[in-house]
């Protein structure tokens, strides 16, 4: 009787998760649990995402004939402005650590919430402070500058500018706080026995990108705010017929915005050690050298912001300090794709949809560096400069690591998020289509770049009429995989098999010490850290002997991952 | 170095027309060359071990590798001995590339929305075409009316960011008779894609001859020099001829007519409204229409706007 109630009480409590112990609009509008807040981000950068990206498609469609087609020049230039502001300050900077941070970062360290709930609430409606800002400028006047706003163009145009720095000046401090939550709870809020050696590599890009964030944004917040300043009063600072420099806004608005790469960049590298420590069972080759190179190539991305500059009229001598300091950069960074690589080497590798985004991700992401080295060289960088190289160039990088890595981050921990898995077969066929779309989209414009098709033209002489052609088709086909995407986790989230606590037999708290759904507060009890995050082998718990909290639940490999072969 | 050769004969770059054109492209094909093989290294062992180790049992657990540090260390130094190398050879090419000789031929170049205009040493303008001498160093000193504009040809293999109140400059040595385009490479605007230029490169004896009679004849008809002011002064970047709508009122059927204005009020477009409108843009602008022409239109000479004005009386 007694052992009844027992078990009977056991499983009610394993049913309290966090997502079913409040209901209502009002619980999720006010929680204060990080997981909540985390899926909260979710549906706010997926909306921005989806309004950037159909933005993207106009672009392109445009773009397959030369000569006005869809729409006019002066609309084609507030669209493609937008599609820059839009993804870069609503979509890549918050996605992974804002949704997947803020999920899975408290629990990965053992930690029952981040350090500061509120303020981590907070910095969500500041974000949303911010975007609605931003898009009252969008709406009433829209925006032509180029995400940029160089001046003395932006101080002049009437479009809405000075709304939209205002939007991104308040999205900023959504950023440093939730930069400021990370650091602490990083600090002090990690489970016994967890060192800085053991922590999962996600919290060590985590941990890196909070410093930028924190660092970096206030320059960008005061330079934009001189910007408004200057539309406003006439302060004459950046406009040179009020006796200020151009030049100035360049070096003030790349002194972030270049560090804000690595906001974009660093957590996608820490998603993609736990996809490729867990998919294939296998430490990280030189795990210290990737933790301590985020930290690194933080530090150092505050020093190479005059790479931007080399044909805008700054002196040789900074340009070639520029471009030396570049190249050491590119070299850690480079170093870490090597580390990934090898540690796929003798590892037990399981190919499932997350694993895909990684390995597109080791394919895209090289090609996107390599391009990155020959706009670091200054005598390649001049003719590139501004052309269709460069966008290829920086979709290559920031596309593989902000959406590659935040899709392969998002199906990683869908189960823990939502207790569901989704149909295995669609996403990979997803993925696959994601990587041919993009490739075909975004290759043939580095043959346009090299042979002069210059950046932000609403028209085109003839000659690169074929490119465009192929471009625009891949991003139909890239359009469709991330729709087939959305179709997979959407049905997924309704009619997806109940998952197992631990689906992909990873060795990360969050799978080996909480339930299906992690519950309201993460651990029943704090749990105890005797390894480092990858040492599988150490790690009984995953293989269904252990003592975790996951309830004993055994890590079941689910049915459709059966047939490996 | 056949490699080198295969990739100089693929069209990934444009016709190389100038003196540091083949010096950037060799760097270019070595660059692409290097990161190649590495990325097929890259792909290629990634490849070989999804394929090779893949999991065959769902507890297998695989021994740990033993890290070797002479491995880790060979693929820091390594990378970072070719990265010198490019960046060695990238700045010995922009030192080229940003030192003009002193005896260069000497052009001045002003940016406009959106518009170039060159001005040769003796005084003659063109509007949208560069002429240039082959064989020969020219030094184009370079300032922005308004915004910031960035000089490219990309056959040069040369581009220079054109700055409001302030010169930039940039030279080359164009070595191939011919017409080339010029690209304006910062975003400028509305019709920033719409700014284009052609470099025309003269052999070296006809480019004195060119620019002798250069100069526009003093018994040219109005209406043939305003046709040509017309298309020289880039007028037609803003408004058209046909009817069409752009960034300002179209020609066609504008003599004579009557004009809406931004205050609500109208006025006949006669002689004196078509001349006020070019030698002052802003004073009455026309409803619905932006006041961006740029005010440099001042400097036409007297007869320069009376041109222009017959040849706007034509467009009915």
């Amino acid at each position: 009787m007694a052992t009844q109630t027992i078990a009977a009480q056991k499983t009610a409590q394993s049913e309290i998760n966090y997502l079913n112990h409040a209901r209502g609009l009002k619980s999720w509008l006010l929680t204060l649990d990080h997981k909540r807040i985390g899926i909260l981000y979710l549906i706010s950068v997926v909306f921005f995402f989806i309004v950037g990206g159909i933005l993207a498609l106009l672009i392109r469609a445009e773009l397959f004939e030369p000569g006005q087609t869809l729409m006019t020049a002066d609309t084609y230039n507030h669209i493609f402005t937008l599609h820059g502001a839009i993804m870069i300050f609503l979509f890549l900077i918050p996605a992974v650590p804002a949704v997947l941070g803020n999920f899975a970062l408290p629990i990965m360290i053992g930690a029952k919430d981040v350090a500061f709930p509120r303020l981590n609430l907070a910095s969500w409606y500041i974000f949303w402070l911010g975007a609605l800002t931003m898009l009252v400028g969008i709406v009433t006047s829209g925006l032509d500058t180029g995400w940029t706003f160089y001046t003395p163009y932006s101080t002049m145009t009437s479009s809405g500018v000075t709304w939209v720095v205002l939007g991104i000046f308040i999205l900023g401090f959504s950023s440093i706080l939730t930069g400021l939550n990370f650091i602490v709870t990083v600090h002090k809020m990690r489970a016994p026995g967890l060192t800085w050696s053991r922590l999962p590599l996600f919290v060590w890009g985590l941990y890196a990108t909070s410093i930028v964030q924190i660092l970096a944004t206030p320059v960008l917040g005061i330079t934009l705010l001189l910007l408004a300043l200057e539309r406003i009063l006439k302060i004459g600072i950046f406009d040179p017929a009020l006796g200020g420099d151009p030049i100035l806004f360049q070096h003030f608005f790349w002194f972030y915005s270049h560090p804000a790469v690595y906001i974009m960049i660093l957590p996608a590298f820490g998603v993609i050690s736990e996809l490729i420590g867990t998919f294939s069972r296998k430490g990280i080759f030189g795990y210290k050298f990737v933790a301590l190179s985020s930290v690194a190539i933080a530090f150092l991305g505050f020093l190479v912001w005059g790479h931007h500059m080399f044909v805008s009229g700054q002196s040789a001598t900074a340009a070639t300090v520029f471009s030396l300091l570049t190249f050491l950069i590119g070299v850690p960074t480079g170093v870490k794709v090597l580390n990934w690589v090898a540690s796929l080497y003798r590892g037990s590798i399981w190919l499932r949809t997350p694993l895909l985004y990684a390995l597109a991700f080791l394919f895209v992401f090289p090609i996107g560096g390599f391009t990155g080295i020959a706009l670091g060289t200054l005598g390649l960088d001049v003719p590139l400069h501004d052309t269709y190289f460069v966008v290829a160039h920086f979709h290559y990088v920031m596309v593989s690591g902000g959406l590659l890595a935040f899709l392969g981050g998002l199906h990683y921990w869908w189960p823990k998020m939502f207790g569901r898995l989704y149909n295995e077969k669609l996403a990979q066929i997803a993925a696959l289509l994601i990587f041919v779309g993009f490739n075909v989209t975004f290759f043939p414009q580095f043959i346009l770049g090299t042979q002069g098709m210059p950046r932000r033209y609403f028209d085109y002489v003839p000659e690169f009429t074929t490119l465009h052609q192929l471009s625009t088709v891949g991003s139909w086909i890239l359009g469709l995989g991330l729709l087939l995407v959305a179709v997979c986790l959407l049905h997924s989230l309704f009619k997806g098999q109940l998952a197992p606590a631990n689906p992909w037999g990873a060795g990360t708290l969050e799978w080996t010490h909480t339930g299906r759904l992690p519950s309201p507060h993460n651990f029943e009890r704090t749990p105890v850290v005797t390894r480092g995050p990858y040492d599988y082998h150490l790690a009984e718990e995953i293989f269904g002997n252990g003592h975790g909290d996951g309830g004993g639940t055994p890590a079941v490999i689910p049915a459709q991952g059966q047939a490996q072969s | 170095m056949s490699g080198m050769i295969l990739l100089q004969n693929t069209a990934w770059l444009p016709e190389a027309a100038s003196s540091i054109a083949p010096e950037v492209d060799s760097l270019f094909h070595f660059w692409t060359l290097v990161s190649a093989i590495i990325f097929v290294g890259v792909v290629g062992a990634m490849t070989f071990f999804v394929v090779r180790y893949r999991r065959r049992r769902r507890d297998e657990v695989p021994e740990p590798v033993k890290e070797k540090k002479v491995v880790e260390l060979a693929w820091i130094v390594v990378p970072t001995i070719l990265v010198l190398i490019v960046f060695a050879w990238g700045f010995r090419v922009y030192i080229k590339m940003y030192t003009a000789p002193p005896d260069a031929y000497e052009i001045l170049v002003h940016g406009y929305q959106w518009y170039w205009e060159f001005e040769y040493p003796n005084g003659v303008k063109t509007t949208n075409e560069l002429h240039v001498p082959a064989g020969q160093p020219v030094k184009l000193r370079m300032t922005s009316a308004d915004v910031i504009h960035s000089f490219y040809v990309p056959a040069f293999r040369v581009k220079q960011d054109v700055l409001p109140d302030r010169y930039s400059s940039l030279w080359f040595e164009a070595t191939k008779p011919g017409e080339y385009t010029v690209f304006c490479t910062e975003y400028c605007g509305t019709q920033h894609s719409g700014m284009l230029a052609r470099v025309i490169v003269h052999p070296r004896e006809e480019f004195e001859q060119w620019l002798e009679s250069a100069g526009i004849p003093e018994d040219m008809p109005l209406a043939e020099l305003g046709a040509r002011l017309y298309r020289e002064k880039a007028c037609f970047s803003c408004h058209s001829i046909d009817g069409s709508p752009s960034v300002g009122p179209t020609f066609k059927g504008l003599y004579g007519h009557e004009v809406e204005l931004e205050d609500g009020s109208t006025v006949i477009a006669d002689e004196n409204y078509l001349r006020e409108s070019i030698l002052q843009p802003g004073a009455k602008i026309v409803k619905g229409y932006p006041n961006v022409m740029p005010a440099s239109y001042a400097s036409l000479s007297e007869r320069e706007v009376a041109a222009l004005i017959e040849f706007i009386k034509q467009q009915q």
